[in-house]
């Protein structure tokens, strides 16, 4: 007969059917002080809030950086020329007006030779320099590249072609603009096969790229790129028309640099080997440069672990600051809760007298804070879930007041390509822990209000 | 004989700050079924104090407390609760409404707290429009306690009081707050009460309240000082 004793145990614990009504008896003393109540519930609705929308952020930032890694390449590694410190610059070449640094063509030859995990390696040549169309001229990022740079930088063209091979072997003075130098450039005509001037020279148009939204500074080794300033020229013929030198006369001052190549783009047979290769290519270029760090190696599956690392803190960091105000919410509650029971002390006596024992009283008043903090909860899921709407309109408002200028430095564009990603375990997990706080800061006063003596709870005023 | 309760002999001390008191020193009264007893006695006399003791709301610290055949003295707490809710209606002098619940809310606290949480059902609603119309406030059963007069929110209390069926009635200067007009009216429902054959224990010290009840106990430092009216 266990199984009937088991029953008849579980009748006295009967609490169920009486759950609806002891939450609508919690709801109907907590609205006689709306008010109260309200303000009380606001600090778990900041909390809820401020936990989902933190982690919202963290994982829209995430997201951004793995994405703008994607872009470079899981396969990839990037090998850039990186203009050493005035002071070390100055001793090394104390004979020279000439600044001589940077990838040499010996690197590429070597990289792309010797090494037999590397399957393609994309030099590149970079010049700021004035170009002109007719009377309109502007300064534009001239690209020294190769036809794989195309798909390298995930380009696409709105018209004509892009560099051949043949161009290369040929040398020939043809041009690609990018879409916001065409439009600048070529406002009323259409720019192919007309010439673009550049440095005393002319180059035809043979193609406009499509324009792309510029990738943003990962990890402070590798700057933005904005692709829609650019004119793309074959290597080759940046080399015969420009060399290497670059020269830059202001009033009353010179100054000189010498590049061979800006950037070596190394595409690896294997996502496996892209680690153990990065090493090998450190040391070849060590060797070849003896020790003058004058170029980076960037490997984007390296930036995509520290982005996660980075990440990581990010989430500790932020999930404390919101689970402080959470828990400041908790305090909130426990407070008011201590004063309502020192208020509904005779409540309290009244209820006793009637038969109540001291759990149901327990009981009661945690029902009541859990449904307070519950109820703070829920608005702060619902809030949680318009982050992103939220956070659009705060960059709305910021650009207007702050970012007018155009200022597009790392930090605004990073801004600026920030899209919260609400996480769905956040909402539940957010919630949970807002009845969690109920429990933990309304036990105490709801155990106090139940051991009352209730001869003297009833005689309380 | 069986009794509704009886007090065998008890004694009550507590410590008022560091100062210990006996509130009760070795009291005995039997109450039979269907008494209607009236305890008298100035401010410090001890009636509150036994009064608490026969409505369960304390224990004794010495004698015995029996209400039907079970010993209240060594009950639990929650076994305490149990005995008031079942066996004891309390009146109070303040009425002791809930202020946030309706008139119907109010005669239904009782019934929340019955041994095994029952649900309130068919039986129960009915019983409690039977009371409510046996006070007379059928008609106001949406009204908030302050929307009622003093009389009114007594009888919301005395149709409490009754919603367990309970054998004994106390009552703590249940006219002490209303005029004499009010003041026959409850004490006409408590009457009509008693006759049904419910057995009521009141405090009072309004002479003309307690010459209603069938016998008066005069207490007087914690002992019963004798039986009858003491005019004056």
């Amino acid at each position: 007969m266990f199984w009937y004793r088991s029953y008849k145990s579980l009748g006295n614990l009967n609490v169920m059917p009486n759950l609806l009504r002891t939450v609508q008896l919690a709801l109907k003393s907590l609205m006689l002080h709306k008010l109260r109540s309200g303000l009380t519930m606001l600090g778990i609705v900041f909390g809820v809030f401020s936990v989902i929308a933190m982690l919202a952020i963290g994982e829209g930032a995430s997201q951004q950086a793995q994405q703008q890694v994607l872009q470079l390449g899981a396969t990839n590694i990037i090998v850039r020329s990186v203009k050493p410190p005035r002071e070390t610059a100055s001793q090394q070449n104390a004979d020279s007006f000439v600044l001589r640094y940077g990838l040499k063509r010996a690197d590429y030859d070597l990289l792309s030779k010797t090494i037999p995990t590397v399957i393609q390696a994309v030099p590149i040549r970079e010049l700021v320099k004035a170009c002109r169309f007719l009377h309109r001229e502007m300064n534009c990022r001239i690209v020294g590249c190769t036809p794989e740079y195309v798909d390298m930088n995930h380009l696409s063209l709105a018209q004509g072609r892009f560099i051949s091979d043949k161009d290369r072997r040929e040398k020939t003075n043809v041009c690609v603009l990018a879409s916001g130098t065409a439009d600048e450039l070529f406002q009323y005509e259409d720019p192919l096969g007309q010439s673009v001037k550049v440095a005393d020279r002319r180059y035809t148009v043979v193609g406009v790229t499509r324009s792309r939204e510029a990738s943003a500074a990962i990890g402070g080794s590798l700057s933005g790129q904005d692709f829609n300033q650019d004119i793309y020229i074959p290597l080759e013929t940046m080399r015969v028309r420009m060399g290497d030198l670059d020269i830059d006369r202001r009033q009353g001052s010179f100054s000189a640099e010498e590049v061979q190549l800006n950037q070596i783009t190394l595409r690896i047979s294997d996502i496996d080997r892209v680690m153990s290769t990065a090493d090998v290519i450190r040391e070849s270029l060590a060797h070849n440069h003896k020790g003058s760090k004058d170029y980076s190696v960037v490997v984007p599956q390296e930036l995509l672990k520290q982005a996660e690392q980075i990440r990581t803190i990010f989430n500790v960091v932020l999930g404390s600051i919101a689970a402080i105000s959470l828990v400041v919410g908790g305090i909130g509650i426990m407070n008011i809760m201590l004063a309502t029971v020192t208020e509904r002390t005779r409540e309290i006596g009244i209820r006793r007298a009637l038969g109540a024992k001291q759990r149901d009283i327990t009981l009661q008043f945690l029902t009541e804070t859990i449904v307070l903090s519950g109820s703070g909860g829920l608005i702060g899921v619902l809030l949680g879930l318009s982050t992103p709407t939220v956070f659009q309109l705060l960059k709305t408002l910021a650009e207007q007041f702050f970012f007018e200028s155009g200022g597009a430095s790392d930090f605004s564009q990073m801004f600026k390509d920030l899209v919260p990603q609400v996480v769905p375990s956040s909402l539940p997990l957010a919630f949970g822990i807002s009845v969690g706080i109920g429990i933990l800061f309304g036990l105490y006063p709801a155990r106090s209000a139940a051991r009352l003596d209730p001869i003297e709870a009833l005689r309380h005023e | 004989m069986s009794f509704a309760a009886q007090v065998v002999n008890i004694e009550k001390d507590y410590m008022l700050g560091t100062v210990p008191v006996r509130a009760l020193r070795g009291v005995s009264i039997d109450f039979p079924h269907g008494d209607f007893v009236a305890i008298m006695g100035s401010s410090g006399s001890g009636k509150s104090t036994l009064l608490n003791l026969l409505g369960a709301l304390d224990r004794p610290t010495r004698g015995k407390y029996l209400i039907g055949d079970r010993d209240v003295s060594q009950m639990t707490d929650d076994e305490l609760s149990e005995i008031r809710n079942e066996r004891i209606g309390f009146i109070f002098q303040s009425y002791n409404l809930i202020p946030q619940y309706t008139v119907l809310e109010n005669i239904e606290v009782p019934l929340h707290y019955r041994t095994g949480y029952p649900r309130i059902g068919k039986d129960e609603q009915s019983r409690i429009m039977h009371l409510a119309d046996l006070v007379g406030l059928g008609d106001r059963m949406d009204h908030r306690p302050f929307q009622l007069s003093g009389g009114q929110q007594q009888r919301v209390a005395i149709a409490r009081a009754l919603v367990n069926d309970p054998k004994i009635i106390l009552a703590d200067e249940p006219t002490g707050n209303l005029d004499s007009k009010t003041e026959e009216e409850i004490m006409g429902t408590l009457l009509k009460l008693n006759k049904e054959g419910r057995t009521i224990i009141m405090v009072t010290h309004e002479t003309q309240v307690a010459r209603l009840a069938k016998r008066q106990i005069y207490m007087k430092d914690g002992v019963i000082a004798g039986e009858g009216l003491f005019p004056g």
